[in-house]
């Protein structure tokens, strides 16, 4: 960690820099947002976007459960419960004619509802709104590990497995005829949406982790003519909004998710608009 | 072809004279409590075309999905080869009716070509040598000049060429192919369909179509099964299907021309 303060001291010796947790909220944002910009890009393809929200949401019955047994840090306990919300959304899924979309509402607001009645019994819901819009200024060094595991292990999976992704996401039983095992990648690629969303969701909070997700991507799909610029434009979007947005907020006094998320949006805007004009 | 030498005695399991061949035997599909096919028996030699035509929800796309192994069914699938030795994984070539993705998302034809030829991720970048395969398999089927394009940019006959040459790339046993319903213009349909015959001639392949339009079955089917009310109505050449009362009640194919006068040889 000392070798990423004296550089940081080094390359930006701005006065927001002089704080410690400013350092580490900068390393955050350099280990997560690449990694919204990479699954955005597979997240829009397989239009799974309620569903990464929906995820977001069930955070909080996750907490509810982390406090009823009492963890400290109910960071476990969140990661449990979406991974296990979102087998169950694919098993229904799966098993079900009903669409993907009735699916998941009902499976998001059962999982919302849930948590508020639980954390609300516990003498109001007030201390755990900070789930809400979380805090990326609270950071610590535990985290970032956890950050940087999280960081190598979705690369190299980006690496191994994209090519399959891609090819169940264009067409599944086209996949299937050519012999990829198609649910396994689809659980895959779901299992791990739920751990960003889940480990992120403290310091980018509930209501907007779907939207930094989504918005990196959407944004990038207006001008990319093909996969390697969707990417490229997708992580890049989402560094910078993510930069921005940290420095804005510091100067602001804002909160930092949700500046991340409205810079984003500003990019969107400007792709949108260079897309229409290019016609 | 000079293979008539000798005739299997037992043409119950084989194919007939050494040509190798597909046979669907007594398949049935349900889902949950709902039959979707029952009973469904074909035979398909390779260097034909064999069409399935029958209304919506007969069931074509359900037959396609079992043969691909995607849908569990009843009954038997045996694929054998040219010596009607049991070939136990056919290579099987399939053209979706359409795709599942987001329209707009920017996949290019190459990128599609890659993800599915190599484990190089395609964002990262394409090598040379998927690039030069991808054009050879595009030339297969006039869409050469297709490769740098989005996909979603791809009108419905361009896709379709597309998805062919995938298809067969590498050249398959099996070939499925699941017609969409619309969006391809009559002149991409033909081009479709001559293709698709051409190919079947000079890979001596056996291609099963699900089509919507009788009148290119017609002229470029070498077999055409009707599928209704779950089952196989009926069965045989085309002239043989379209003279099928059930048929011409079907599709209404008052003014469908055929020169042939024949008597269909279906049961109604």
């Amino acid at each position: 960690m000392n070798i990423w303060y004296h550089l940081v001291e080094l390359i930006l010796p701005f006065e927001w820099t002089q704080y410690l947790f400013m350092k580490n909220a900068l390393l955050g944002v350099l280990l997560v947002t690449p990694l919204f910009g990479l699954l955005g890009t597979m997240i829009i393809n397989n239009r799974m976007a309620f569903f990464s929200d929906a995820l977001g949401h069930s955070a909080l019955t996750g907490i509810a459960i982390g406090v009823i047994i009492g963890l400290s840090n109910p960071l476990w306990s969140m990661l449990c419960f979406s991974l296990l919300l979102s087998v169950m959304i694919l098993i229904v899924k799966n098993v079900n004619t009903a669409s993907t979309d009735t699916i998941i509402g009902v499976f998001s607001s059962t999982a919302v509802a849930l948590g508020i009645v639980i954390l609300s019994s516990r003498g109001g819901f007030n201390k755990y709104s900070v789930y809400l819009i979380g805090d990326l200024l609270s950071i610590n060094s535990q985290d970032l590990l956890r950050l940087v595991i999280v960081f190598v292990v979705v690369l190299v999976l980006w690496v191994v497995v994209f090519n399959k992704l891609l090819l169940v996401s264009i067409n599944a039983s086209l996949a299937g005829s050519r012999g990829i095992p198609v649910r396994f990648y689809e659980y895959l690629f779901t299992l791990l949406m739920a751990v960003i969303v889940t480990i992120s969701i403290q310091w980018v909070g509930v209501l907007i982790i779907s939207s930094l997700l989504i918005l990196p991507a959407a944004a990038a799909r207006n001008i990319a003519g093909d996969m390697r610029q969707y990417h490229l434009y997708s992580v890049s979007i989402s560094v910078v909004s993510g930069l921005v947005g940290l420095i804005l907020s510091y100067s602001w006094g804002t909160a930092t998710g949700a500046t991340i998320v409205l810079i984003s949006a500003c990019f969107y805007t400007v792709t949108y608009a260079v897309n229409l004009l290019r016609r | 072809m000079n293979i008539h030498n000798k005739c299997p005695k037992n043409l119950d399991v084989s194919c007939g004279c050494a040509l190798c061949c597909t046979k669907i035997q007594g398949v049935g599909v349900t889902h949950g409590n709902f039959e979707i096919l029952k009973d469904v028996n074909i035979h398909i030699h390779c260097g034909e075309l064999t069409a399935i035509i029958g209304p919506n929800g007969a069931g074509k796309s359900t037959l396609l999905k079992a043969i691909l192994g995607e849908i569990p069914h009843t009954g038997n699938l045996t694929f054998l080869d040219a010596n009607n030795e049991h070939a136990n994984q056919p290579l099987i070539g399939y053209v979706p009716q359409k795709l599942d993705f987001d329209y707009s998302s920017p996949v290019s034809v190459y990128d599609l070509f890659a993800a599915a030829h190599t484990n190089r991720p395609v964002w990262f970048s394409h090598a040379k040598k998927i690039r030069e395969r991808a054009q050879k398999s595009l030339a297969r089927v006039q869409a050469e000049h297709l490769g740098q394009r989005r996909m979603g940019a791809l009108s419905g006959g361009e896709l379709q060429r597309v998805m062919l040459a995938l298809a067969l790339d590498p050249i398959p046993n099996l070939l499925l192919l699941d017609e969409p319903v619309s969006g391809i213009d009559r002149k991409g349909l033909k081009l479709f369909y001559q293709t698709v015959s051409e190919l079947r001639k000079k890979y001596d392949l056996s291609i099963i179509l699900v089509s919507h339009d009788l009148d290119l079955v017609a002229q470029h089917a070498d077999r055409v099964v009707f599928l209704h009310n779950k089952t196989v109505v009926c069965s045989g050449t085309p002239e043989e299907v379209f003279h099928n009362e059930q048929v011409i009640e079907m599709f209404g194919l008052g003014m469908f021309k055929l020169n042939a006068i024949n008597e269909g040889v279906c049961e109604g």
